[in-house]
């Protein structure tokens, strides 16, 4: 298997990352280099595993859904940018800086 | 470099005693910290730093004892935490742009309760940017310096905090592992490591990188240091549903525990044909060492251990694209400029992360991807399992211990390890127990021209007590000859 440009710009559109146009084909050949490494997993025999996906000694216990009060330092206002009726304001896009004069 | 004349035991007792007062040994700390520059100038071990907030700590502590106050294992001792747990009077960064300046809202577990012991935190100390390294090189704010040889990498990812141990700044340090990094830099350090049984010790307030990987670890000048450190932070939390309800022994109680009868394995595969030889003779001279001590060492085999860096280069990454989806310039740190949600997203993730981090969310993505999952991230966790049961078997087997180099070669030289997939080899021999979740620690078993060598003991899920009784007969037996 081989990682195309076409491939590399739509996983990074998939994370959310922005990459540079001119990055794009060093990326797909640093990720076919290490890709490469790891062809060595598909000769294994695993017909006969399960696959994992922990390794607790004795797995992972379950706790009541009911949500610890987590402990936070300080008020939440003291995180938020603004609040305003129990809710968090946050920063506009493109135009926060100009909101930020204003009172939200 | 002169480390600090007492052990945290030592100065517990005589700051428990009055003898000593915390502030200043907190004070001699901090001294340290400028004798060797430990800030950007020099080592750049430590990013960020809180003389007030320990001074005042110490003064509470001091207090607290006069009014009779029961004094904890680590009264007044000066510890460093890794920039991936969570702080409340420093910033938390992860060595990242994208957290730049971010203070949390909670403090991580492992901090409360090394406070509760009485340990006093001076600092947060550099790493690989979000715990992605092997070398302490891929911070945004410029590499660690290894203490021992400056040109020489400190090793990865919480390269700060062993290079802190190894300066003589602290004698106990927290770090963090996913594939070995506590245990590769304590190893390049020449200090000990240690990575406890998955589920020991509380991840609340641990940035998540891979979190069926992740654990806290523990950094000791000595092994009773580590032991210490270790014996404050583990046992189970409230806070943290993957931390295990298992008893915590005493892992200082161990120390003069008896070999005798102790099966030790040596596994054949981490001594390959390719190992450094001046490592695979210092291991040599410790499975010596540990006949001597009354232990039985037979030669066993893990056959899949050539498959752990394929298969943990699959499932850290996958892991961590889903863990690091949350830092999108809303809810933490910075944020770009855009006019549209996308945009910011995107302008956010991409200034906000180094390449080492891109390159592993890519991967993680890839491998996750519509086509591929099968190919990769399943195939992988099937593995996975194999690796696991390689484990198993041999201690089903009798072997109580395993004993193998940490690393295949001592620290290296500052920005030689451009390839991607060469740096991933420096944890060849340390991912495997952080994919099977079985407890690992490094301690110091000689040097080659100069340069640290670690030995690594594996043991069983929950038996932190077995490597400790191991690791201090083995630092009494090494004597100086661990450090020559």
């Amino acid at each position: 298997m081989s990682v195309t440009d076409a491939e590399v710009r739509h996983v990074a559109a998939l994370a959310r990352l922005g990459l540079d146009a001119e990055r794009i084909p060093t990326i797909a050949a640093e990720l076919n280099g290490i890709l490469a490494h790891m062809d060595v997993l598909s000769k294994v025999d695993t017909s006969q595993v399960g696959a994992v996906t922990g390794v607790g000694a004795a797995g992972t216990p379950l706790r009541v859904d009911g949500g610890n009060q987590i402990p936070l330092a300080r008020p939440r206002e003291a995180f938020a940018p603004a609040m305003r009726d129990g809710f968090l304001l946050v920063p506009r896009l493109a135009t926060h800086e100009d909101l930020d004069a204003e009172s939200p | 470099m002169t480390p600090p004349a007492l052990s945290a035991a030592e100065l517990a007792r005589q700051h428990a005693a009055g003898t000593l007062a915390p502030r200043e040994t907190v004070e001699r700390a901090f001294a340290r910290a400028a004798e060797v520059v430990a800030g950007p100038a020099g080592l750049n071990a430590i990013l960020w730093d809180d003389h007030e907030a320990a001074l005042g700590a110490a003064g509470e502590l001091a207090a607290l004892q006069h009014a009779g106050s029961r004094p904890g294992p680590l009264a007044g001792v000066p510890v460093v935490v890794k920039d991936n747990i969570a702080t409340l009077t420093m910033p938390t960064t992860c060595g990242s742009r994208i957290l730049e300046g971010y203070v949390s809202a909670f403090e991580a577990t492992v901090v409360t309760r090394l406070r509760a012991a009485g340990a006093i935190v001076i600092g947060k100390t550099n790493m690989d940017e979000f715990a992605m390294g092997s070398s302490t090189e891929n911070s945004a704010y410029g590499p660690t310096r290894n203490p021992i040889d400056p040109t020489r990498v400190p090793g990865g990812s919480s390269g700060g905090s062993a290079a802190c141990v190894a300066a003589g700044i602290v004698r106990v340090a927290l770090g963090s592992e996913t594939g070995g990094s506590v245990r590769q830099p304590a190893a390049f350090c020449g200090v000990v490591g240690v990575k406890p049984t998955y589920g020991r010790v509380s991840r609340y307030g641990l940035v998540a990188f891979a979190s069926s990987l992740d654990q806290v670890g523990v950094f000791g000048r000595t092994v009773e240091d580590a032991a210490i450190g270790l014996g404050a932070i583990a046992g189970r939390d409230r806070y943290d549903s993957t931390s295990a309800d298992a008893p915590v022994e005493d892992y200082v109680g161990v120390a003069n525990g008896s070999l005798d009868g102790l099966v030790i394995g040596r596994p054949r595969e981490y001594f390959p044909d390719s190992l450094d030889a001046r490592v695979r003779d210092r291991c040599d001279a410790t499975i010596d060492a540990l006949r001597q001590l009354g232990a039985t060492v037979r030669n066993v085999s893990l056959p899949h251990t050539e498959l752990a860096i394929p298969t943990y280069y699959i499932i850290a990454p996958a892991e961590a694209s889903s863990n690091l989806a949350r830092f999108d310039g809303v809810r933490y740190g910075m944020r770009a400029k855009a006019a549209a949600l996308r945009d910011m997203y995107e302008g956010t993730r991409s200034h906000g992360f180094g390449p080492e981090v891109t390159r592993r969310i890519l991967l993680g993505t890839y491998v996750l991807s519509a086509g591929y999952y099968d190919a990769y991230y399943k195939k992988a966790q099937e593995v996975r399992a194999l690796i696991a049961d390689d484990f198993r078997r041999v201690f089903d087997g009798g072997v109580q211990v395993l004993l193998t180099p940490t690393a295949p070669t001592p620290a290296f030289p500052l920005g030689t390890k451009s390839d991607p997939y060469e740096m991933y080899l420096s944890d060849i021999f340390t991912a495997t127990a952080n994919l099977a979740g079985v407890p690992a620690l490094s301690l110091p078993i000689g040097r080659v021209d100069g340069l640290p060598v670690g030995g690594q003991l594996i043991g069983r899920h929950f038996d932190e007590a077995t490597l400790f009784r191991v690791a201090f007969a083995l630092e009494r037996a090494l004597g100086g000859s661990a450090h020559q």
